[in-house]
């Protein structure tokens, strides 16, 4: 009964909008297509009601060209007294299922008290994804992938427990924060007898169309940042999706990393803009390698102007280039912004997120060099690290997040 | 005697009778009875229960119709319940609400849909044998007029709301006068 009126509108919506299509002169089928309801001015814009398919044999969030607003939320399992705790994650697994097939679709959660919420999902994707240790808790050690494992330490760390680790990460997604926001409300509620929040991170990229499609990304030091990333399917099954040849569950799964890099602009700020660019090794402006002209143009490290290598040795983009086939992996980041410590004037930086099927193969020899010589170091801090196993996707409506860890053989 | 034949036919029987004469064969005409099971033609979607430690709690569900006639829903079982009540939420006419049992059942009309919701039309499960616990799944059973059941499946939730106040049986009397309060979950501490 309390949905009905929310039924109704949205009828009445779709005959508004169908009309002032109409009126328009624009499109004579298709009056609820919202996109071409959205050009007719009607107040509604297009991609509030574009949607990321929430079925397949991967989970969306990690391939999906990112969108503009991040949540990362760990979780630890918290079963309550008497409660098995792999029943417990199994409880947590079925619930979010139900609820981000709905959500990610346009439709209200099963028992969602504020439905409205959900009418523009605008591309909203939920990610989920398992920690190391979990595997052990509920007592499934043996089907713990063996590329699921915490993270060496590395020379630069400055690591911060409030912002590591966790049981469970639920990852969203989308490019509107409303939707964000209530799909996260709805999750976590959902769950609350279950779990117990650990840490959130909220990132944010450029606004929906602020800039042109396709373009990587700013981060907050101005650099074009996600330059250097596997594309295509045939790179992303070759360096992203885990094919199932240790744990045959986890095929169609992969490993996130999740790492909280704070920038220290204070001390950045006192650079020229030539010392930053030696520093990366790319232009600011355009972030072409500073041996080429364009962003996508391959770095030229041999490259010398009297003795002198134009991209010095140590600069960022010279040390993260890969050494060997293997050291490639998909970086996803967001820019963090948040009220700083009482005394300081900002609290910025990046959650720096990395897809790999194996990360000991893939991201570890990379971030170990990046550790001893970047001569970015001195201007930013990894204070934040976390694991973890991203589920394989779900099939179809009777398929749950994870089943294959309950249902073997 | 052909006459007195027909004269004891069902009036719409002899109706169908003589359009289909009229018409040949492949008549379908939309007022035809349709003798099957009412529980064939409803499915059921998005069910789901609000999780208790004991006592009592409510079952939601949306229920569709693609038949022709009416079904009347009039009766639930489950095996984690001694027994399952089919409510209504009505004014108790002092500005608040009260849950009691609904005569006659749930209708769901022919090619149409009814939803269970919070503040509304529910299944109660009464005396449950065990907690409901959030991501457990309840099976039930609905019962429609005719006989014919329908098995549903109801997903548990933790809810805040469907707190309707009951004032049903005798031996849920004591709670008549506790308006919003906490009744589902409170009944098994009386």
């Amino acid at each position: 009964m309390a949905d009905r009126p929310a039924r109704w509108a949205l009828s009445r919506r779709r005959v508004l909008l169908g009309g002032a299509a109409a009126a328009a002169g624009t499109a004579l089928t298709g009056c609820g297509a919202p996109r071409s309801a959205g050009a007719a001015g009607s107040g509604t814009t297009g991609f509030g009601s574009a949607t990321v398919p929430f079925h397949g044999p991967h989970q969306a969030g990690v391939t999906t060209d990112p969108q503009a607003h991040a949540l990362f939320i760990a979780l630890d399992l918290v079963p309550p007294p008497g409660r098995d705790p792999r029943e417990a994650l199994r409880a947590v697994l079925k619930l979010w299922t139900a609820d981000a097939a709905r959500l990610t679709r346009g439709r209200p959660a099963v028992a969602d008290t504020e439905p409205e919420l959900a009418e523009h999902p605008a591309r909203l994707t939920v990610t989920v994804g398992l920690g190391p240790a979990l595997f052990d808790r509920v007592g499934l050690a043996a089907l713990r992938p063996p590329t699921v494992a915490e993270l060496p330490g590395f020379a630069t760390d400055r690591l911060e427990p409030a912002w590591c680790g966790g049981d469970l990460l639920l990852q969203l997604c989308g490019d509107d924060p409303v939707a964000l926001a209530h799909a996260a409300r709805v999750l976590l509620k959902n769950t609350r007898t279950l779990t117990r929040p650990r840490w959130r991170q909220t990132g944010f990229r450029n606004a929906y169309g602020a800039r042109p499609d396709g373009t990587a990304m700013r981060n907050l030091m101005g650099q074009v940042d996600g330059t250097v990333n596997p594309r295509g399917e045939d790179a992303f099954d070759r360096y992203v999706w885990d094919d199932g040849a240790a744990a045959p569950w986890f095929a169609g799964g992969t490993v996130a990393i999740v790492r909280r890099i704070r920038m220290e602009l204070d001390t950045w700020d006192e650079l020229d803009r030539t010392s930053k660019e030696l520093t990366v090794g790319r232009r600011l402006d355009t972030g072409a390698p500073l041996t080429g002209e364009h962003e996508f143009d391959e770095p030229d490290f041999a490259a010398e102007v009297g003795g002198i290598p134009v991209i010095p040795p140590n600069a960022h983009i010279a040390l993260a280039r890969r050494r060997t086939d293997d050291e490639q992996f998909l970086r996803r980041p967001y820019n963090y912004d948040d009220p700083p410590a009482p005394g300081a004037t900002t609290d910025c930086g990046l959650i720096f997120v990395t897809y790999q099927r194996d990360p000991a193969r893939q991201f570890v020899p990379v971030q170990q060099r990046l550790a001893e010589a970047d001569a970015l170091n001195p201007w930013i801090t990894t204070i934040g690290s976390a694991v973890f196993a991203i589920l394989p996707g779900v099939r179809s409506d009777r398929d749950w997040l994870g089943r294959g860890l309950f249902e073997r053989g | 005697m052909l006459f007195n034949h027909i004269h004891r036919m069902p009036r719409r029987a002899f109706v169908a009778l003589a359009a289909g004469a009229l018409l040949a064969a492949g008549c379908t005409d939309a007022a035809e009875p349709q003798d099957g099971p009412l529980a064939e033609r409803v499915s059921v979607s998005d069910a789901w229960a609000k999780a208790v430690d004991a006592g009592m709690t409510s079952v939601f569900a949306t229920f569709a119709n693609d038949g022709v006639r009416d079904a009347q829903l009039v009766s639930a079982a489950s095996p984690v319940a001694a027994t399952v009540e089919i409510h209504e939420v009505v004014s108790d006419g002092a500005g608040g609400s009260r849950m009691q049992p609904k005569a006659g059942g749930i209708t769901v009309p022919a090619h149409g849909r009814t939803e269970l919701a919070p503040g509304g039309d529910h299944l109660m499960l009464m005396d449950l044998r065990h907690p409901l616990r959030p991501g457990d799944e309840v099976e039930l059973t609905v019962t429609f007029a005719d006989g014919s059941t329908l098995p549903v499946t109801a997903q548990v939730r933790d809810f805040a709301g469907a707190q309707e106040n009951y004032s049903g049986g005798a031996d849920h009397a004591d709670h008549g006068d506790h308006r919003h309060a906490d009744e589902h979950t409170g009944h098994h501490h009386g």
